[in-house]
């Protein structure tokens, strides 16, 4: 085992934590760690672009971003932290452009923008064009500019190292820790995939940004990495998840595979057909039709297919139609996601509709910080040192459904925010000490996992996770379809306990990882049921059947689900539901009519 | 070891003739393995036969042999479509992405070959070390390099001089291009398809001003003119870079001091 000591420890290299990278290494001395080289993060993959009111091809303001971020999260966004996002959105696209991303232009070399779905005009009036990107491969750009940048600073990474465990100076997960008393963070433990040794790293602040967890599901636009990690550590260790019921499904995944095709499409003017070919978004939402946000988009192309009216053999999924639009406008604006419909699907876009079926995206929830990314362990107290940004944190600006391009904005905004506060915790924090036998929790479960005889396959466990999850808990629920998935998550949990690893190899033994990266999905699958189950209610992201509208009088509050030990089984955990006020600040509820 | 696996992961048979339904077939992958936990180590070959569908990549089928019948395979990969650069491997004698590559355009009469790509120092099975690779990258200065005061808003290009880098923008660093280059597998030391790429995406960035100290370094005995222009990088590039045109405008630079 070795032991290092860090001001500051970021945990994940995607855009969120290499923009804290950024901060905090030029203030204290900071390290990173990352499952992954930074260049494969999941930041990567997002394609349609960052929104801001820069104003450079329309009239433009902050305001009608934060208005339209809150009426997109269907009113369960804090607007204080709305607010705070789209101001400082302008500043965070021109630090990337003078970072060297190659934003695309406009006629007189300034960044170009594009429509995208729930961003308008003065409240609600007509699409506004707010986006800013590089062809369809925004995301790709921004984690390599924020890449070059770390390499120009001499950031410290640590690539291929799992953080397995967060080390705090109190036990919260038996729920005994009174209220206000404080509480801080000491460090991580990590797990070195090429050698297989155990590393403690000791800090005084700590910073999450470890992404998403969109493998509970089985059709995702995910990479196979993205699995929780860092929402599922902090739940063991007693932190709250917040909103976990809230999970954004993506309307156009390559059908069957769950591939995403980026909102850009219909951004530059795409449009969806049901099996008649009408354009069935003008039912739905009459006036900005296929560019509402994709909460309704996705449960609107859902619904045509239940009603009989989708398409292919088996009626199973709409179309994407680009055939309007110019070969040349295409190759230019959309150029890698027609070929992944080329690829993939053998479609020709160009003279074909793509078939495309909603996919599993974002998590809208996940560790509940203050606007400065502080950590919290309850509605209002902090945890000293622990803080968090991009998809592993709700602060809450999406709500309950996250308007496109926000997320390549939070992780910029709140990533900057989080690795300055960082930095500021550890240049006046006392060191504390790090508990006895910091590694011996990663230890045990390693070995336990690796030493055990042929047990339950990892991929037999996360393959019925992920078929339930899709059949029980994705587009529409009930409180029927809930109940199932859960009786069957708590069977798995069940059946977990004795997984067994394949490969009982020390240097790169991703079999081991994935099997504990499946108990990362089986403990988060249960927080999602468990909130989608309580919130009777139809919001955003979370439509119950059961339950078909917005029940502000009940509801219109945060879900903050702990993991606590089991009143009714001893040596069990079950999760205990609270709640957290909405801030509202501007804008009181209204219906949600686009 | 030959294993014939049922993979369909479903308890109930599908019916045979279902309208739409996708075609399965089995495809036998012949893989290159080397497990470094074992004592006196070597690498050898195995095969795997496994029944895969109409869509399924490479990645899938490897994903069958790890999850139903040898967790040990050893292989990088994260996004699956393309996009993150985890899984370059040598299929069929080239170097592509396990996930880009779909079954159904390879020969199947015949196992298909894996290995890992070359000249790079194999960590186990598919995995090397990537570590010299990325070194290369870092070493060409890989970031925007300007002189003065910032400006207040953006700097402005016009859509010509962004069209003109565009290009080597798409690299996702999968080393899919050096790891094919005959120069970097008898030439350690060469700089490489991929850092010349990633200075090329810099040099012809008409915000940038270090395209001298780039060149400079690229003018390197290990630099640019060991190239001998086989184009086996264009060809291996999955996303379509032309690599071996890049690194002729960077030659071009280089004498004409004009970028």
């Amino acid at each position: 085992m070795q032991t290092h000591q860090y001001d500051v420890v970021i945990v994940g290299a995607g855009g969120a934590g290499m923009r804290a990278a950024l901060e905090s290494s030029t203030r204290a001395r900071t390290a990173v760690i990352s499952k992954l080289y930074p260049t494969r993060s999941h930041t990567g993959a997002a394609q349609g672009g960052m929104c801001a009111a820069l104003a450079n091809v329309e009239d433009d303001n902050w305001e009608w971003h934060t208005f339209d971020t809150v009426k997109g999260g269907d009113y369960l966004v804090d607007q204080d932290a709305a607010e705070v996002m789209a101001k400082e959105a302008i500043d965070a696209v021109l630090d990337l452009e003078k970072m060297g991303l190659p934003f695309n232009r406009t006629p007189d070399g300034l960044i170009d923008q594009r429509r995208f779905g729930g961003h308008t005009r003065n409240h609600g009036e007509a699409a506004v064009r707010r986006s800013c990107y590089a062809a369809d491969r925004t995301g790709h750009m921004i984690l390599q500019t924020l890449y070059q940048q770390c390499v120009k600073q001499d950031v410290e990474f640590f690539n291929e190292f799992y953080v397995l465990d967060v080390l705090l100076t109190d036990d919260l997960s038996t729920g005994d820790v009174p209220d206000g008393q404080p509480v801080r963070v000491s460090g991580v433990v990590a797990y070195d995939l090429a050698s297989g040794e155990i590393h403690v790293f000791r800090a005084k602040s700590v910073v999450f940004a470890t992404g998403g967890a969109g493998k509970i599901y089985k059709t995702t636009s995910n990479a196979h990495t993205l699995t929780g990690d860092g929402m599922a550590l902090a739940l063991r260790r007693g932190i709250p998840l917040e909103d976990m019921e809230f999970f954004q499904f993506h309307p156009t995944g390559l059908a069957g595979l769950g591939i995403l095709l980026s909102e850009a499409a219909r951004g530059e003017g795409a449009i969806l057909r049901n099996s008649e070919g009408e354009r069935f978004m003008e039912r739905y939402a009459p006036t900005i039709k296929d560019l509402a946000p994709r909460d309704i988009v996705a449960r609107s192309m859902a619904n045509e297919v239940r009603e009989g009216r989708g398409a292919g053999p088996n009626k199973d999924y709409v179309l994407l139609d680009l055939t309007h639009l110019e070969p040349a406008h295409i190759d230019a604006k959309l150029p890698d996601i027609t070929e992944f419909a080329r690829t993939y699907l053998g479609i020709e876009p160009y003279t074909e509709p793509v078939p495309v079926y909603p996919t599993a995206h974002y998590a809208m929830g996940g560790i509940p910080t203050t606007i400065d990314a502080e950590v919290l362990r309850n509605n209002t107290d902090v945890i000293g040192g622990l803080f968090a940004a991009g998809e592993v944190a709700c602060v809450s600006v999406h709500g309950s459904n996250r308007l496109g391009t926000n997320s390549l904005l939070d992780i910029n905004v709140f990533g900057k925010r989080a690795g300055i506060s960082a930095a500021a915790y550890a240049a006046t924090a006392d060191w504390v000490d790090l508990p006895q036998e910091p590694a011996a929790a990663v230890v045990g479960e390693i070995e336990r996992m690796r030493d055990a005889a042929a047990g339950e396959r990892v991929s037999d466990l996360r393959r019925a996770l992920q078929e339930s999850m899709d059949a029980n808990a994705q587009v529409f629920r009930t409180a029927e379809s809930l109940t199932a998935a859960l009786t069957d998550i708590r069977t798995l949990q069940k059946r977990y306990r004795s997984v067994g690893v394949q490969d009982k190899g020390k240097q790169f033994n991703t079999d081991l990882l994935e099997a504990l990266e499946l108990g990362f999905l089986l403990d988060l699958a249960e927080v999602v049921v468990v909130g989608a189950l309580a919130r009777e209610e139809s919001r955003g992201g979370h439509f119950r059947e059961d339950f078909p509208d917005r029940d502000d009088a009940a509801f219109m509050k945060h879900t903050m689900a702990y993991r606590r030990p089991s009143a009714a089984e001893p040596g069990e955990t079950e999760i205990r539901l609270d709640h957290k006020p909405v801030t509202v600040t501007r804008y009181q509820p209204m219906e949600r009519k686009y | 070891m030959t294993t014939v696996l049922e993979t369909t992961g479903h308890a109930t048979p599908e019916p045979a003739a279902e309208v739409g339904a996708i075609p399965s077939f089995d495809v036998t992958l012949r893989i290159r393995r080397f497990l470094p936990d074992t004592p006196e180590a070597e690498a050898y070959w195995e095969e795997f036969t496994v029944t895969a569908h109409g869509t399924d990549r490479v990645l899938d089928a490897m994903h069958k042999v790890k999850w139903e019948v040898d967790g040990s395979l050893t292989f990088r990969r994260s996004c699956a479509h393309g996009i993150c650069g985890s899984d370059a491997m040598r299929i069929n004698g080239r170097n592509r992405l396990a996930c880009k590559t779909l079954l159904k355009d390879l020969d199947i009469k015949k196992p298909i070959t894996i290995e890992p790509i070359k000249g790079l120092p194999v960590i186990k099975d598919l995995v090397v070390d990537m570590e010299p690779f990325f070194a290369s990258y870092r070493e060409i200065m890989p970031f925007l390099i300007t002189n003065g005061n910032e400006p207040t808003r953006e700097r402005r290009q016009s859509a010509e001089q962004r069209e003109r880098y565009d290009d080597t923008t798409k690299c996702i660093l999968c080393a899919a291009c050096t790891s094919s280059c005959p120069v970097f597998w008898t030439d350690g030391q060469y700089f490489g398809p991929a850092a010349i790429v990633n200075a090329h995406r810099f040099i012809f960035d008409s915000r940038d001003e270090g395209a001298a100290q780039r060149l400079e370094i690229l003018n390197d005995r290990e630099g640019v003119w060991r190239c001998r222009t086989v184009f086996n990088c264009t060809e291996a590039c999955p996303r379509g870079i032309e690599v071996t045109k890049a690194i002729q405008e960077v030659k071009r630079a280089m004498i004409t001091r004009a970028f």
